[in-house]
C-alpha cells in the first residue's frame, strides 16, 4: 500500500491536494465531523479509486443518499464513506444526481466488492439506480413494489398495494395498507425511571385517524 | 342394602380395568397435551420462545417440547416476532401446508398488532392473514406468559366440542 507516510487520518488539505490533481471539479463540503468532498457524480469510482490507492483508504463504510426535498433541485445526492484500515480516518465523497426524476449513480461494485449490497439498499429505499451494477434489485422491500419509500414524498405510514404473493392476497382478502398512526411516530422516553411512562407513544395523542388532525396544529 | 360407596377414586378391583368416558373427552385430552409448535420465529420474541424450550422454563411439562419446522408435523403455529408483508405471504403458505386440527398462537405485541411498527413495510397484526387462538401481550413477553397462553389452548382444546362428529365427517 502507498499511503502517505504521514500518520493519523489524513487531513482536509491534505486529502484536497490528492483529489484536486485529477479531479479539479473537487469542491470542499462543510462537515461537522471527518473530510468532506463534493465532486461531479460521474466522477465518483475514478476519485474513490484513487482515495484508495494514494491515501489509504481502503475499506468501503457505506453507501447513501439524501433526499432534500421533493421541490429541491438538485433533489438526490449519494454519499459514499470511506475508511482508512492504516491511517484510521474516514473521508465523505457527495455527488448530487443529475437527473430529480431518475436519478443514477455508477457502480462501485469492481471497486469494492461490498457496494453490491449498499447500492441495491440505496436504489430500494431511495430509487437511484447504479449504472453498471451486476444485479439491480431490490434487498429489503419484495420484487415488483413501486414506490421508493426513504423518499420524502412517501408517507412513513405506508401507501395501499397489493401483497406481494397476489394468490395469498386473494385467500386473505388482506392488503398492504397504510399503518394506524394514532398521532405517532411512537417515541419513547428516554432517561425515564418509570418503564410505564418510558413505552413509545405518540408525542401528541389529541388526533388520530378516526379524529382528524386539527388544522391550526 | 345400599351401602353408600365411599370410593373417591376408581378402583380397578371393584370395576374391572374399565374407564367410561366419551370419545370427544380422550381425543380432546390427547390433543391438548402434545401440541407439536411450529416456530414461526420471526423477530426478538424467537429469543423468549428459545427460552420457553430451555431447561428453565421446560415447555415440555405441558407436552410441547416437539418444535418441528416442518409444517406437517406440527399442530400449533406460534407467531413470535414482525411480521413483515415480504413474510407475510410465507407465513400463510406455511400455516396451509400444516395438518388439521391446528391452531394459532400469536406472541407478542408485534404478531398481535403490528406493535411499535407502524411503517409501511409491517403487517399490522397476523390476524390479517391467519385465524389466531390465543394472543400474548408483551414486548417480548416472557416465557410464562407463553406458558400460560400455551394452557388457554390447551383449555380451548379440550373444551372443543363436537370432535369425534369433525373427524368423522373430514
Ligand atoms: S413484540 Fe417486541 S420483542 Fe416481540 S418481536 Fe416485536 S419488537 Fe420484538
Amino acid at each position: 500500500m502507498s499511503a502517505t507516510a504521514t500518520a493519523g487520518p489524513a487531513s482536509e488539505s491534505e486529502l484536497l491536494a490528492v483529489l484536486q490533481g485529477a479531479f479539479p471539479a473537487v469542491a470542499v463540503r462543510p462537515t461537522g465531523d471527518h473530510p468532506a468532498f463534493k465532486l461531479p457524480v460521474a466522477e465518483v469510482p475514478a476519485a474513490l479509486k484513487l482515495l484508495r490507492s494514494q491515501s489509504g483508504f481502503d475499506f468501503l463504510t457505506d453507501i447513501t443518499a439524501v433526499d432534500w426535498d421533493v421541490e429541491a433541485s438538485p433533489r438526490f445526492s449519494v454519499v459514499w464513506h470511506l475508511y482508512s484500515t492504516t491511517r484510521l480516518g474516514y473521508v465523505r465523497i457527495v455527488a448530487d444526481c443529475l437527473s430529480d426524476t431518475e436519478p443514477t449513480a455508477p457502480s462501485v461494485v469492481a471497486l469494492w466488492a461490498g457496494a453490491n449490497w449498499h447500492e441495491r439498499e440505496t436504489f430500494d429505499l431511495m430509487g437511484i439506480r447504479f449504472t453498471d451494477h451486476p444485479d439491480l434489485r431490490r434487498i429489503l422491500m419484495w420484487d415488483g413494489y413501486p414506490f421508493h419509500p426513504l423518499r420524502k414524498d412517501f408517507p412513513l405510514a405506508g401507501i395501499e398495494t397489493p401483497l406481494p404473493d397476489l394468490e395469498v392476497g386473494e385467500i386473505t382478502g388482506a392488503t398492504v395498507k397504510p399503518a394506524p398512526m394514532m398521532g405517532g411516530p411512537f417515541v419513547a422516553s428516554t432517561g425515564e425511571m418509570n418503564l410505564t411512562e418510558a413505552e413509545p407513544r405518540a408525542k401528541d395523542e389529541s388526533w388520530h385517524e378516526r379524529s382528524e388532525k386539527p388544522a391550526t396544529l | 342394602m345400599v351401602t353408600p360407596n365411599t370410593e373417591l377414586t376408581y378402583n380397578t378391583k371393584i370395576e374391572g380395568d374399565i374407564v367410561v368416558t366419551r370419545v370427544d373427552a380422550v381425543i380432546n385430552w390427547l390433543r391438548s397435551n402434545s401440541v407439536w409448535p411450529m416456530p414461526m420465529g420471526l423477530a426478538c420474541c424467537a429469543i423468549e420462545l428459545m427460552a420457553s424450550a430451555s431447561s428453565r422454563f421446560d415447555i415440555a411439562r405441558f407436552g410441547s417440547e416437539v418444535f418441528r419446522f416442518s409444517p406437517r408435523q406440527a399442530d400449533c403455529m406460534i407467531v413470535a416476532g414482525t411480521v413483515t408483508y415480504k413474510m407475510a405471504p410465507h407465513v400463510r403458505r406455511i400455516y396451509d401446508q400444516m395438518a388439521e386440527p391446528k391452531w394459532v398462537i400469536a406472541m407478542g405485541a408485534c404478531a398481535s398488532s403490528g406493535g411499535m411498527y407502524r411503517s409501511y413495510a409491517t403487517l399490522q397484526g397476523v390476524d390479517k392473514i391467519i385465524p389466531v387462538d390465543v394472543y400474548i401481550s408483551g414486548c417480548p413477553p416472557r416465557p410464562e406468559a407463553l406458558l400460560d397462553a400455551l394452557i388457554k389452548l390447551q383449555d380451548k382444546v379440550t373444551r372443543n366440542g363436537g370432535t369425534t362428529k369433525q373427524l368423522l365427517s373430514a
